[in-house]
């Protein structure tokens, strides 16, 4: 294992580890925006999928945790690289300047720290049932979790609604440069496809962030129907 | 004559010279090897290649160089190329004709049989560089490509792009750095040599400047070998680098060293030309540019109309009318003098009247804009960021500038200097080139001289010493860090009015217009009364700020500029008394009718070698005469 | 034309304590400045200035004018060698600045760039990085002839592309946390490229990047800021490049 350890502490590793994890980290972005979709299918298609889930019992944990694994890995990975950097330059310069780094790319802390912000707030709301108990609580007509309903309770409120939509506004800068970076992190470069990926990448960020943001709103604007 | 010039050249036929001279040297055995400690002056090709050879063999090295890292010695500039008789292109190219070129393009001034040796090892050091990764140029087919270069009617240059010099470098900077990182070289960067110590007759050891914390230190060595370059910063504008100068060889000079024709200098042809008064520098247009670009002047004086609107009957190729069968290719001596001409004649172009075209319309239609690209892309690119003109489409306009130096320390076949267990390579030694220089030989030479003459001749010298045997507590080292010493505070205390460079632009001025592209005996007395004046008032009123335990770049000049003002009139001296054209070396008096150089070998076919005598004394002027047996003495002719 | 400099004055050398925060932006003023002047010479003109006037003049590093050592290392306005691509310090003529322009000279800023004085810093960090894998261990006289192994002229392109490297330290000094990958990665990618380079390979590209950890340089955040700012336009390809070649060696070994 120390060799592993070696290898994470390394600048490439350490990089390295950022673009696997941020890139299974993406895939599970998309499975769940795969599984949010079933909100347009109505309550019982939805509340079936949950269902679902939940039978799956010890594997559905064993998933659970190894997200979690990773999405603390890309975490604390990410915290020690900026930290790293932040010490690279003790002194900034008096008049600073930027030749082409996007704005995406000079703020991936900022939208990182925040995604964590909404990731703990998110299991705090959905996962948990800290936050809008009231929600969380409520029950199919067969008596289980009524999934749809609290979703679309949630998002009728418009302060709830107003932040998800932001959260995602922010993870889709990170996303945007992310995806992008993590191929070149893992050697990817090439005349040809780099500026497609590229370009990809900012269209991936936004199908998906984007997407979340339909689901928000559609229940906001009451293009699906709210249970209460 | 006081000083003993023994050339030591081996007997026998020429071809065998270097094979004896390896065969009857003595050798010191590989595990003894490790108690000799040589001390390398300078890290540009030179020095790189003989500091990281030498750790290879075994010797414990110590390099040494004024700049931040070893890598950025002035050699990195050079552009063009590197010749090599490696005859891949089957054009008649042989080690023998590399040698009889050379020989030729120095016009006759060179030691024949240290031609021959370079010729002969160039073919090694192409191998060595692509060895070591150096990307040379290549053909479709994955090897290596040629061009031609001034002086040559064979394609024996080897390039990459032009940066040859860049890579070139790189390649002996990375051999140097891997000696580093073995712990066989230490390496000490930001350190100038300010004097060489001489114990017993013997070269043993150095001070330096910490030019970071402004120390001055003692390194003590069985042998000191100086690859510090050439002395064109002497004419304050020159291609050389802003930090070029002459202090190592001169101060090597003064205790004891001969050091031979310093009127040699070398003035490139093919340089942007100056702009105005504020200029810091001269920018080389590599000669490589000659390949493909045609020089000419309008036929009429002070014709002011743009180059675009001139007819092609009103233009003058003057190289190609003068020199048919060399053409824009003539040697830079030679197209040196003739732009000087063309100008003089009031025919120049520019605003100044200082310049002529390179013009590359008729390349450019015949290859097509992309290939004069991907031949000079870098080049065209930096003369436009310099003159805001475009060459692709307006013919480039150059002037001759001060380039190289052929004149230096005096060598012996071992490249020895007079001093033993000195040892002086490259620019800064009184060279293989004669007189003249030819395109793309500097690499060539440098290399040469480090990666395989020096390791074989010094371990003659140091089987014949006692390893160790000063150490840097020798009473003499302490004795002139404290001449050292005296100076730099004697240079901090004046504080006078005019600064260094101001001084240094005023030796400049008289040194180009005096000991430049012509010479006079006239101009040259004046000179010599000038440049003692100048350094009067120069020890009379420079200022210099700051204290001397920093860094502080005006101290730094200051030495160098101080140095300069001295060498400046030998050089004035040297050039006084060779009464005679040849090479870069041209006397008014000493002329052709057509304008040519006229040598007189019967009086100078020699090597003038110069004995410092002491301060205010007057230097001694030896001879070591230059024999012919190979190459037959002749009128050099490009026509 | 007339300009307002703000330069950065430091009289004493950063130490990993201290990193020169007793150094400060001093404000000069030069108001005949010839358009043709490079900025070197502009900065010439202004030590004559202060020598005349019994200032100290301002310590920066340079020389060779031509654009090929890497000594030249000043940040102007924000970005290393000054506005225009491609262009070392030395090449940047005053042209490319407005009449009444007011321009901020600062040194390299990097914890592995200790400044020395004022505008000099210490690149001695760089020269370790090559000192740990950048070459090819051939001894002299050890080399077969140059032809014996032909390079596809695309693989010599890619190879010179990478080796164009002038060592300046811009790279460095515009990422936003002071990587100094494209540098590492241009020694990477020159020998990948060539046949002579691949008996090391694994072992040159560890060494490296060991060493460039080990200097203290920050991490790629694939910014390519790096790019833009080298004045020899190395491509950010050798970075991808010199990550492969990381993975693949740590995997073998």
């Amino acid at each position: 294992m120390n060799w592993m350890l070696d290898y994470w502490r390394s600048s490439i590793g350490g990089k390295v580890t950022m673009a696997i994890t941020g890139l299974l980290l993406f895939g599970f972005l998309v499975g769940h925006l795969a599984g949010n979709l079933l909100l347009l299918s109505g309550p019982e298609a939805m509340n079936e999928y949950a269902a679902f889930l939940k039978s799956k019992g010890a594997l559905l944990w064993v998933v659970r945790c190894g997200l979690l694994a990773v999405f603390v890995l890309h975490v604390i990975t990410g915290i020690r690289l900026a930290r790293e950097n932040r010490n690279a330059r003790p002194i900034a310069y008096a008049r600073p300047d930027t030749i082409q780094a996007s704005l995406a790319s000079r703020s991936m802390v900022f939208t990182g720290l925040s995604t964590l912000v909404f990731v703990v707030y998110h299991l705090l709301h959905f996962t948990v049932g800290v936050t809008n108990p009231e929600h969380f609580t409520m029950e199919t007509s067969a008596g289980g979790h009524n999934v749809y309903g609290m979703v679309t309770a949630s998002f009728s409120v418009v302060g709830i609604a107003l932040a998800y939509v932001a959260f995602q506004v922010v993870l889709f800068f990170h996303l945007a440069h992310g995806v992008q970076s993590l191929a070149h992190t893992l050697g990817l470069h090439h005349e040809r496809f780099t500026p497609m990926i590229k370009t990809a990448s900012v269209g991936v960020a936004a199908l998906i962030t984007g997407g979340n943001i339909f689901l928000v709103l559609s229940v906001l604007l009451g293009i699906v129907e709210v249970q209460s | 004559m006081t000083l003993q010039l023994d050339s030591k050249i081996p007997s026998g036929p020429i071809q065998d010279k270097w094979e004896s001279r390896k065969f009857d040297s003595k050798l010191v055995n590989p595990a003894n090897k490790r108690k000799y400690k040589v001390l390398v002056v300078g890290s540009g090709l030179a020095g790189a290649s003989a500091a990281s050879s030498l750790a290879e063999l075994g010797y414990q090295v110590e390099c040494f160089c004024h700049n931040d890292s070893p890598r950025r010695a002035h050699s990195i500039a050079a552009q063009g190329g590197i010749n090599a008789a490696k005859n891949y292109r089957n054009d008649g190219d042989s080690v023998w004709r590399l040698f009889y070129d050379t020989v030729k393009g120095g016009d006759f001034r060179a030691r024949e049989a240290n031609v021959y040796r370079l010729a002969q090892v160039s073919v090694d050091i192409i191998d060595q560089a692509v060895a070591q990764g150096v990307p040379f140029a290549r053909e479709y087919g994955g090897l290596l490509d040629n061009r031609s270069f001034g002086g040559a009617q064979v394609s024996r240059t080897f390039y990459a792009r032009g940066q040859t010099g860049q890579q070139l470098l790189l390649g002996a900077y990375s051999a140097l750095s891997r000696q580093i990182g073995l712990g066989a070289v230490k390496m000490y960067s930001r350190t100038e040599m300010l004097d060489l110590v001489v114990v017993d007759g013997h070269a043993k050891g150095i001070i330096v400047r910490d030019l970071v914390t402004g120390e001055l230190r003692e390194y003590a060595g069985d042998a000191v070998v100086l690859a510090t370059g050439g002395y064109g910063n002497v004419f304050y504008l020159s291609t050389n680098a802003m930090n070029c100068n002459v202090t190592a060889g001169w101060r090597v000079h003064k205790r004891g060293a001969g050091f031979a024709n310093p009127c040699y200098t070398q003035i490139h042809p093919t340089c942007i030309p100056v702009s105005g008064d504020h200029q810091s520098k001269l920018t080389l247009m590599s000669e490589s540019l000659r390949n493909d670009g045609r020089i000419w002047v309008p036929k009429q004086q002070g014709d002011k109309r743009e180059p675009g609107q001139i007819p092609e009957d009103e233009r003058d190729y003057y190289l190609e009318r003068k020199y048919p069968s060399f053409g824009n290719l003539a040697p830079r001596d030679i197209a040196s003098r003739a732009a000087k001409e063309a100008c003089d004649s009031g025919r120049g172009v520019g605003e100044t009247g200082l310049g002529v075209y390179l013009d590359f319309k008729d390349s450019i239609n015949r290859l097509g804009k992309d290939a004069i690209a991907a031949r000079y892309g870098n080049l065209f690119h930096m003369y436009s960021k310099i003159t805001a003109e475009d060459p692709y489409s307006r013919p480039m306009r150059i002037y001759p500038a001060v380039h190289y130096t052929m004149g230096g320390v005096w060598v012996d076949y071992n490249l020895q200097s007079t001093i033993p267990g000195l040892f002086v390579l490259g620019e800064a030694n009184f060279s293989d080139h004669g007189a003249n220089r030819l395109g793309a030989s500097a690499l060539m030479q440098g290399l040469a001289d480090g990666y395989f003459v020096i390791p074989n001749t010094i371990a003659g010298y140091l089987a014949e010493q006692k390893p160790g045997a000063v150490g840097a507590d020798h009473p003499q080292f302490g004795k002139i860090r404290g001449e050292i010493d005296d100076l730099t505070k004697r240079l901090l205390s004046i504080q006078g009015k005019r600064t260094v460079d101001d001084f240094h632009r005023d030796l400049g001025k008289i040194m180009w217009d005096k000991c430049g592209m012509a010479r006079n005996d006239a101009g040259l007395r004046e000179a010599l009364k000038e440049i003692p004046a100048l350094r009067e008032e120069f020890w009379k009123d420079v200022r210099v700020l700051g204290s001397a335990d920093s860094l502080n770049q005006s101290l730094e000049k200051a030495g160098r500029v101080a140095d300069f003002l001295e060498f400046g009139e030998l050089m004035c001296r040297d050039a006084l008394e060779r009464r005679e054209s040849c090479g870069g070396h041209f006397r008014e008096e000493w002329q052709s009718d057509d304008g040519e150089a006229v040598r007189d070998d019967d009086d100078f076919c020699h090597a003038a070698v110069w004995e410092h005598k002491g301060p205010g004394e007057e230097p001694e002027r030896n001879v070591e005469p230059l024999e012919f047996d190979n190459v037959k003495l002749a009128v050099r002719s490009y026509k | 034309m007339k300009v307002v400099l703000h330069i950065w004055r430091q009289s004493r050398p950063s130490t990993s304590q201290d990193f020169g925060q007793d150094g400060k932006m001093v404000r000069y003023e030069l108001d005949d400045v010839s358009a043709d002047m490079s900025f070197l010479e502009m900065l010439d003109i202004l030590n004559e200035r202060l020598t005349a006037k019994g200032e100290e003049p301002v310590a920066f590093d340079h020389d060779c004018r031509e654009g090929i050592c890497g000594t030249c290392s000043l940040m102007i306005n924000g970005r290393p060698h000054g506005p225009e691509r491609g262009t070392t310090a030395c090449q940047l003529h005053m042209r490319s600045f407005q009449d009444g322009s007011e321009i901020w000279i600062e040194p390299w800023r990097a914890k592995s760039f200790p400044v020395l004085r004022d505008l000099v810093v210490d690149r001695g960090a760089f020269d370790r990085v090559v000192q740990a894998g950048a070459f090819i261990s051939v001894n002299t006289g050890a080399a077969v002839d140059a032809n014996a192994m032909p390079v596809p002229k695309a693989d010599a392109d890619k190879a010179f592309d990478a080796a164009t490297c002038i060592g300046c330290g811009a790279c460095v000094a515009a990422c936003k946390n002071a990587s100094a990958m494209l540098f590492a990665g241009a020694k990477v990618s020159h020998f990948l490229h060539l046949p002579q380079g691949q008996a090391e390979r694994d072992r040159r590209v560890l060494n490296l990047v060991e060493t460039m950890d080990k200097e203290g340089f920050g991490n790629c955040t694939n910014q390519y800021e790096c790019e833009a700012a080298c004045p020899k336009e190395i491509p950010v390809r050798v970075i991808a490049d010199m990550n492969r070649e990381y993975n693949r060696a740590r995997i073998k070994s």
